[in-house]
């Protein structure tokens, strides 16, 4: 037998060691692929039904899958035109986050524009849109993401059919400090938004964030929500974040049209 | 070296030779995944079958590691045994991991993995290999464990996601202790643990590298 620290001994082992390793590795991840996409995209939908208020949390897989299979609609939309598509890829599982991040699918966003802090804003991004019983939509979900104090904060709000009135806002992804900006995750917080007004009476967008707490006597209580406390980046942050999705770089154009059914 | 029983192989490094409290390896984490007990609890199981295969295999091949790359091979080992703990919790466990986030894959540059492949299953056959592996993962779940239950319940109020103590901000009478979530606290919970077991187990307590010479020069006023 040759010597073990030969320097053809040495070679054999670390390539039979990575060989074996590898293989097992590669087994793994190919055989479990299918089941955490599925996770994935569960956790997604879960998320989306929660942030809709029809249950969420307690749901199980296939409850999540009915209710996307026949109640809850992913439409395509394009952001500049305003516009839903009617054709182009697979609104179930276009990456609107990927999309972003290709030059061919996205725009760039000048500083001023930027006030998400998001840098490229995909050219088509996908809704929810729950329908009515007599057709036109009851629920529109749309995604919002931004910039707070270290991370980016992905989420969804849905409006009502009036594209006004809020049901909903929530993040799914966040990495805020636990117990200050962390706490947007908080449920007593997340329920302020709900029957919130995004726009006025004139359509002017009039959504806020507003520290030291909502005057419940003054006229504009019925936009405003209370900033966290102790977490001013955070607050800044969602507040940003509405502004922009919900302005002429967002949905503004999208939600125009709807108002005046040209979409 | 004396004959080693599997049990005490097993069972010393819950107490008596602890990864955490008396070796210090392991800190990193242990302050990451603590601040609730579901990811203190996946941690631990995970680092303590990843520390017992780890541990096994390499034992099993220790005679053929030529001393010039043996580290690489007990990293490549352990690296593979991570990948698929993570794939398998992001198939099975997909919110569980997504909390754990970086923190599985890091078990990868855990000292306590490495210290044990290194320190114990290059000398000793495949079983005890294997359960000075888990028994040093079951330390180390300990002091998680512990530590995960003071900060889930007095910085939460809650235990496994549960409520205990109702917390002010959801209506109750329980004031959280915000410290107990960020990293720092992890570390004084750990201090206080080395603390308690050194005052129980007083043959932990290292002697004095070095000793404070008196003050003999008079300083001039």
């Amino acid at each position: 037998m040759s010597n073990k620290e030969s320097t053809s001994r040495t070679l054999m082992v670390a390539l039979a060691v990575s060989l074996v390793s590898s293989i097992f590795v590669a087994g793994a991840a190919v055989s479990l692929k299918p089941l955490q996409q599925q996770n994935k995209l569960l956790d997604k939908q879960r998320s989306i039904a929660a942030i809709a208020g029809m249950g969420g949390e307690g749901l199980s897989g296939a409850q999540i899958r009915a209710l996307f299979g026949d109640t809850i609609k992913a439409r395509l939309v394009d952001l500049e035109a305003g516009v839903f598509v009617q054709e182009g890829p697979d609104p179930v599982t276009f990456d609107p986050l990927k999309a972003a991040k290709d030059p061919q699918q996205s725009v760039s966003l000048s500083n001023a524009e930027d006030i998400a802090s998001i840098k490229r804003r995909e050219r088509l991004t996908t809704v929810y849109v729950v329908e009515g019983e007599q057709g036109g939509i009851e629920t529109l979900i749309l995604p919002i993401r931004g910039y707070g104090l270290w991370s980016t904060l992905h989420g969804f709000m849905a409006l009502e059919g009036d594209l006004n009135t809020v049901v909903g806002l929530g993040f799914y992804q966040h990495a805020e400090t636990p117990g200050l900006g962390g706490e947007v995750d908080n449920p007593r917080w997340r329920g302020q938004w709900e029957g919130k007004r995004m726009f006025d009476a004139q359509g002017n967008l009039a959504v806020q964030v507003v520290k030291g707490g909502v005057d419940p006597q003054s006229a504009a209580a019925i936009h405003q929500v209370d900033a966290l406390a102790g977490a001013t980046l955070t607050s800044n942050g969602v507040d940003n974040l509405l502004k922009f999705w919900l302005g002429e770089q967002g949905f503004g154009p999208f939600l125009a049209k709807l108002r005046a059914k040209e979409a | 070296m004396s004959k080693l029983t599997p049990k005490e192989v097993l069972l010393n490094p819950l107490f008596n030779n602890n990864p955490i409290a008396l070796q210090i390896l392991g800190i990193c984490s242990a302050l990451a995944v603590t601040t609730n007990l579901n990811t203190a609890l996946v941690m631990s199981i995970a680092l303590t079958l990843v520390t017992g295969f780890s541990n096994l295999f390499v034992s099993l091949i220790r005679a053929q590691i030529p001393s010039s790359i043996r580290m690489i091979v007990q990293v490549v080992i352990i690296a593979s045994l991570v990948i698929v703990v993570d794939q398998t919790l992001k198939a099975f466990a997909y919110s569980l991991s997504k909390q754990l986030s970086v923190f599985v894959g890091l078990i990868i540059t855990n000292c306590i993995v490495m210290g044990r492949a290194e320190g114990f299953a290059m000398q000793n056959p495949p079983f005890l290999s294997f359960l000075d592996g888990i028994g040093n993962g079951l330390g180390y779940s300990a002091v998680l464990i512990a530590v995960g239950f003071v900060r889930e319940l007095f910085g939460a109020g809650k235990l496994f996601g549960v409520t205990i103590l109702q917390p002010v901000t959801e209506g109750g009478w329980y004031q959280p202790n915000g410290l107990l979530l960020l990293p720092p606290s992890a570390f004084f919970l750990i201090g206080f643990l080395i603390w308690g077991l050194r005052e129980w187990k007083r043959e932990q307590i290292e002697e004095n590298q070095f000793k404070m010479a008196p003050q003999v020069r008079k300083e001039a006023f």
